[in-house]
């Protein structure tokens, strides 16, 4: 397939591994940012060809897996309300809240519906006008210019039975809670070549020069993931600490400048607790006051519990890269795909699940023995 | 609860409800993975059991006289009713059909169990019973039993068929998971996933440059080309829900084997690759649902596999793994790039990635 079958190509990762391992002589830990590179890196065993010298800790980068228990509680407890339709993406449906999740809600009678876009959620809102319809709005700056979209077609459109709960989240602050944390010991990152798409790659330089951190914009396929691992390496190797652009096939440096008009309009910067980290400041998108109107929050009133995740869930500490899933105790035991604790071992993005679903527990197993 | 007229709503239409982990059942019962074996081991196992159902296989074999008879059921609950290449119609029959091909059976008879939604039209009723006609002629196979029942609107989606079909197995066919051996080779029928993306894309309207058709078929005719190949076929299954990578991890469980799948031999139509990569979806564990999967003695495996070429439904069989060793059961993938991973049952239907 043209686009796709050259960046998994073996021979090129194969040179690629051999450059890295040519020009690495010390010890690096690199970060990279979002899920679905975690599970590219899983997926295709990526990390195990790395030289022992680079460690890959995996980051914050999947929506689902940092909204916090109180906001899925939140959307549980409304799908449960009379005439309400509640709509997410699939992946949102399976992450428990603190008593069940989303699937259980719908067999117990709620209606809860997944789609595969915001403007699906609308459509629905004007061909059932007796029903409410609620679109759960999660993700990074990737998906926040769809809800963005949405919210203002369904004002043009006047749609009355429409609404919002945005739980959007940026990627900015996230990488800044992980550097200012002393317990860090990321030392460059491959940054999320989609988030980029959209925001373009100019909120990054602030964080380098602060940090003296290299951040490399990457895409999500083997040969992207590796030239980024490869920029990152010759950038710390050098003592450089610059943004660099691999995925310059999709991210341009100013991004997509209609989605951030857009969003700047629909949305402002709020302060919010995500899963695993402190409140971030200014780390979230709530609707602006002039879209109020389709604020899920403020038409029905809803108030994030204060649940917290199960102590024996260390998602957090995953999710700031402090600890690899393989190291957490409940890993494979107490929590499973089946039997999740945290979302990270649940969602298609989440560090946990890739590391579940490709069998690293049993090859540790095998490798102590 | 809140209180509606607070909310400016008008008052409740529907009844407030209460959800707990565990205690209903959820979707993903049906489909295919580790929640549908648990519901199987939790509940049906316990009150049903018996040593032909405890094998778990798609078909069930009994002696009757000097003959051996296949037996198997499955409903079908697909949504849309039509989709690219087929219709449930066709479907109910040679999903059924395949049931008893892979367990070694030539069908001799079908019943059909239909449930109609009240407001159901004649005239759609009517195509697709013609389809069914048309699929059971094709695989030389009659529906002799039959039965209707109607439900309220409201109390089903459409129609929900239920076949049935009972099989002759020739007294020389010996086939079960238990027979398989370390060397065999993994063979596949053709290209897979062409069923799941063609339904998905007719439910969600996904529209891609080129339409990807279904692949329901009956394999009856292949499985009897290849039943007489001069290669000897351990065991069959057809990939249906959960796709190659399920029924290759059942077929390493119930016989004890580890078996690797070479990723890169692994047939994929570019049309379902580029959807899936879209979805977010592995094809791996999308369904078929008109092909097979074999595992051959890999001394014959090449007269197997030019027999399923020489069938047009077989027409791209390949070879895509090989059964590595007697260990605890489970499934490598080998990637392009010469790394494994294990290729596990999903715990649930997959779902469409976020971003």
């Amino acid at each position: 397939m043209k686009f796709l079958d050259e960046f998994r190509d073996a021979a090129i990762v194969r040179a690629l591994i051999g450059q890295i391992r040519g020009a690495t002589t010390r010890p690096w830990t690199i970060m990279e940012v979002c899920g679905g590179q975690t599970h590219t890196i899983v997926r295709y065993g990526l990390d195990e060809l790395l030289p022992r010298t680079v460690t890959l800790v995996h980051g914050p980068g999947c929506p689902v897996c940092v909204t916090p228990i109180g906001m899925i509680d939140l959307a549980i407890e409304l799908s449960t309300r009379p005439k309400i339709t509640l709509c997410s993406f699939g992946d949102m449906l399976r992450v428990p809240g603190s008593t069940c999740d989303l699937f259980d809600a719908r067999a117990a009678g709620a209606d809860v519906r997944v789609v595969y876009s915001p403007l699906d959620a609308l459509e629905l809102a004007r061909r059932e006008p007796i029903r409410e319809v609620v679109f759960f709005a999660v993700g990074f700056e990737t998906t926040a210019p769809t809800t963005a979209m949405v919210v203002h077609q369904a004002a043009r459109l006047k749609v009355p039975n429409f609404s919002v709960i945005a739980a959007h989240v940026r990627v900015p602050p996230a990488i800044e809670a992980i550097l200012s944390s002393d317990d860090n010991r990321v030392q460059g990152f491959l940054a999320a070549g989609h988030v980029c798409t959209v925001m373009g790659i100019d909120e990054y330089r602030p964080l380098v020069e602060k940090f003296k951190v290299p951040i490399i914009v990457t895409g999500f396929e083997p040969v992207d993931l590796l030239q980024g691992v490869a920029m990152c390496v010759a950038q710390l190797e050098e003592g450089r600490a610059e943004v660099e652009n691999q995925y310059a096939r999709s991210v341009r440096n100013e991004g997509n400048v209609a989605a951030r008009g857009l969003m700047a309009e629909v949305f402002t910067f709020v302060d919010r607790r995500w899963r695993g980290f402190a409140t971030l400041p200014k780390s979230a998108l709530a609707l602006s006051d002039r879209y109020a109107a389709y604020d899920a929050i403020r038409r029905f009133g809803l108030t994030q519990t204060r649940a917290n995740e199960p102590i024996e869930c260390r998602a957090g500490e995953v999710l700031r890269g402090l600890l690899k899933p393989l190291q957490c105790p409940a890993f494979g035991s107490s929590c499973t795909p089946d039997h999740p604790l945290g979302a990270p071992m649940v969602s298609a993005e989440g560090a946990c699940a890739a590391y579940f679903g490709a069998g690293r527990l049993a090859a540790a197993a095998t490798e102590a023995k | 609860m809140s209180d509606p007229d607070r909310n400016g709503l008008p008052a409740a239409l529907g009844r407030p409800v209460s959800a707990r982990k565990g205690e209903a059942v959820v979707l993903g019962h049906g489909s295919g993975g580790r929640l549908t074996a648990e519901l199987v081991r939790r509940v049906f196992l316990p009150a049903l059991s018996n040593p032909l159902l405890d094998r778990l296989n798609d078909s069930a074999e009994v002696q009757v006289g000097a003959s051996r008879v296949v037996f198997t059921t499955d409903s079908f609950v697909v949504n849309p009713l039509r989709f690219p290449g087929g219709d449930i119609g066709s479907l109910a029959v040679n999903g059924t059909v395949n049931d008893l091909a892979v367990a070694g059976g030539q069908p001799i008879g079908l019943s059909a169990a239909f449930i109609l939604e009240e407001g159901f039209p004649i005239a759609e009723l009517e195509a697709i019973v013609q389809s069914m006609r048309g699929a059971a002629d094709r695989a030389g196979v009659a529906v002799i039993a039959a039965d209707t029942k109607v439900v309220e609107h409201g109390k089903a989606d459409g129609l929900f068929i239920t076949t049935s079909g009972i099989g002759v197995v020739a007294g020389n066919i010996e086939l079960g998971p238990e027979r398989i051996q370390v060397g065999d080779a993994v063979l596949v029928s053709g290209p897979i996933g062409d069923h799941g993306i063609a339904v998905m894309s007719a439910r969600e309207g996904l529209e891609f440059q080129t339409t990807i058709v279904s692949d329901s078929a009956s394999l009856n005719g292949l499985v009897s080309l290849m039943l007489k190949s001069g290669g000897t076929i351990r065991c069959m299954r057809d990939p249906t829900r959960g796709g190659v990578a399920t029924v290759v991890n059942e077929l390493a469980k119930s016989s004890g084997v580890e078996i690797l799948i070479e990723e890169t031999a692994v047939p994929v139509r570019d049309g379902v690759r580029a959807a899936c990569e879209i979805l977010g979806l592995d094809p791996l564990y999308v369904a078929c649902e008109g092909r097979l999967v074999a595992i051959a003695h890999s001394g014959g495996s090449d007269q197997v596999l030019a027999a399923m070429r020489r069938h047009p439904l077989g027409s791209d069989s390949r070879r895509i793994g090989v059964v590595t060793r007697s260990a605890a059961p489970r499934v490598l993938l080998r990637t392009a790039f010469g790394t494994t991973r294990l290729l596990d049952v999903l715990a649930g239907a997959q779902l469409p990635r976020i971003c």
